[in-house]
């Protein structure tokens, strides 16, 4: 089992240092459901299809490392707001071992 | 006045299946959805994905899924309201229920079960503060009627497919139609794409990327809209606009069934898992991913197992004074409200002489 250190900000602005394992075919989204650091009902809405982004997150470090964006990534992202350029819907982000020290911030909830 | 046995709110995979455990115990059931087809989140979100974990189906595409559903409880001939929102119930004095949706249709039925998934599914509103302000006073999310629209100044926001496909019909309609993007890529069908940009060429749509609505300015009214560039050296524009239509597709919202006094947890309502899904209002249920307990998983599967288990419970509430015992199809057949029989193949009994 390997872990890799990643922080997560969560909408209060709180960072949390985390542990997140390579080795469970676990993406970011199901990281940050998993810690509790967003409220159940309000991330990860879609399950992890990249239809909802209700998981979208900016991501602060290591951009160039991440999987590119799919068409239904750009496309959700295309209908979601607070959207920067560094918005990334975290369900589509794999937890690998380059990973460790990213840093990411999850946007806001929208209604 | 619809009249039935179970009132089923949501017609997605838990909700359709409730209906076939409900004929088996000869109840009738009708359901409410506020999405035009049944199906739910299979037939809306993902019709054409695979779905690995229902068991006895290696592999079944969503849409594929509620289309055998349809076909299984078709002999039980459910009662469809689609296209309105459950909206408002009343408890009547005999323990019974009426369910009003947003369209004023009335609903009465001894049990509601609510299976609503995630909620009804809305259009995704900004977050510009003042929105609210202008809604039905020059802001809509969805158009219901295109002339409303004829020699107006229109501002549409959004870069999918329908921001493209009402972009290109407003074009002939109103007298000025301006399309907001936040990026210079449009993800809507090619056509769609090629024609928007052959419009703006000729001037007929007036194509602003790159570009957010930020605000809304009027006096009661909407007289104008704040875009703001992402080029940060441009000034924020002020646009003169009759409507806004900010169109980003639809996300699903708890809605009105949050306030019918049900507990409601993370989003979801609480439920009496050690024995019925029924919530703490006696008489309603909430099945599927609607509802919560410890344990809950959110998987199509388990709504089927809940579904099974409520219709039991109903039975007895709706019946109280009747015996019964729970029958397997293979044993009993499957008998619909339409006169239809399904049954096992009798075995030949036919003697040797």
């Amino acid at each position: 089992m390997s872990d890799v250190k990643i922080t997560i900000i969560d909408r209060e602005g709180e960072a949390h240092r985390v542990d997140a394992p390579t080795d469970m075919n676990m993406n970011l989204m199901e990281v940050i459901r998993s810690y509790e650091l967003a409220p159940e009902g309000t991330i990860g809405i879609c399950g992890g299809m990249a239809m909802c982004a209700s998981c979208q997150c900016y991501i602060l470090n290591f951009e160039h490392m991440l999987p590119e964006k799919s068409y239904e990534e750009e496309d959700m992202l295309d209908q979601a707001f607070f959207v920067e350029d560094n918005s990334r819907l975290s369900c589509q982000i794999p937890i690998t071992e380059g990973l460790d020290g990213l840093e990411v911030r999850i946007a806001p909830a929208s209604e | 006045m619809i009249k039935t046995d179970i009132l089923i709110i949501g017609a997605g995979p838990t909700g359709l299946f409730a209906v076939f455990e409900a004929g088996l115990l000869k109840l009738k059931c009708h359901l409410i959805d506020a999405l035009p087809q049944p199906g739910g989140q299979c037939s809306e979100i993902y019709p054409k994905k695979p779905i690995y974990d229902i068991p006895g189906f290696p592999e079944v595409l969503a849409g594929d899924l509620v289309d055998n559903l349809m076909e299984q409880i078709k002999p039980f001939e459910p009662g469809f309201t689609l296209g309105e929102r459950a909206e408002t119930i009343d408890k009547q004095e005999d323990g019974s229920f009426i369910v009003t949706t947003s369209k004023g249709t009335k609903h009465h039925a001894p049990v509601v079960v609510i299976a609503g998934g995630l909620g009804s599914f809305e259009p995704r509103k900004p977050p510009i503060p003042s929105i609210k302000d202008y809604e039905d006073k020059g802001v809509a999310y969805i158009i219901r009627d295109p002339e409303v629209y004829r020699d107006k100044k229109v501002v549409i926001a959004g870069g999918g497919d329908s921001a493209l496909d009402w972009s290109i019909f407003l074009a002939d309609v109103a007298s000025e139609v301006s399309l907001v993007h936040r990026r210079k890529d449009f993800r809507g069908a090619l056509d769609s794409v090629e024609k928007v940009e052959e419009l703006s060429k000729i001037g007929k749509i007036n194509l602003i990327t790159d570009a957010e609505v930020v605000d809304l300015k009027g006096e009661g009214e909407l007289d104008s809209v704040v875009i703001r560039h992402k080029d940060k050296a441009r000034e924020e524009e002020i646009k003169e606009t009759d409507h806004f239509i900010p169109l980003f597709g639809l996300s699903p919202k708890l809605g009105p069934i949050a306030n019918w006094g049900l507990e409601i947890e993370k989003n979801a309502i609480k439920v009496d898992n050690a024995y019925d899904y029924q919530t703490n209002i006696p008489g309603i249920y909430a099945i599927g991913d609607v509802n919560t307990y410890k344990g809950k998983l959110k998987l199509i599967l388990c709504g089927f197992h809940e579904a099974a288990i409520m219709c039991q419970s109903a039975y007895q509430r709706i019946n109280p004074d009747k015996k019964y015992v729970m029958k397997y199809t293979t044993v009993s057949g499957v008998s619909g409200f339409d006169g239809s029989k399904k049954e096992a193949k009798k075995e030949v009994v036919k003697s040797i002489n």
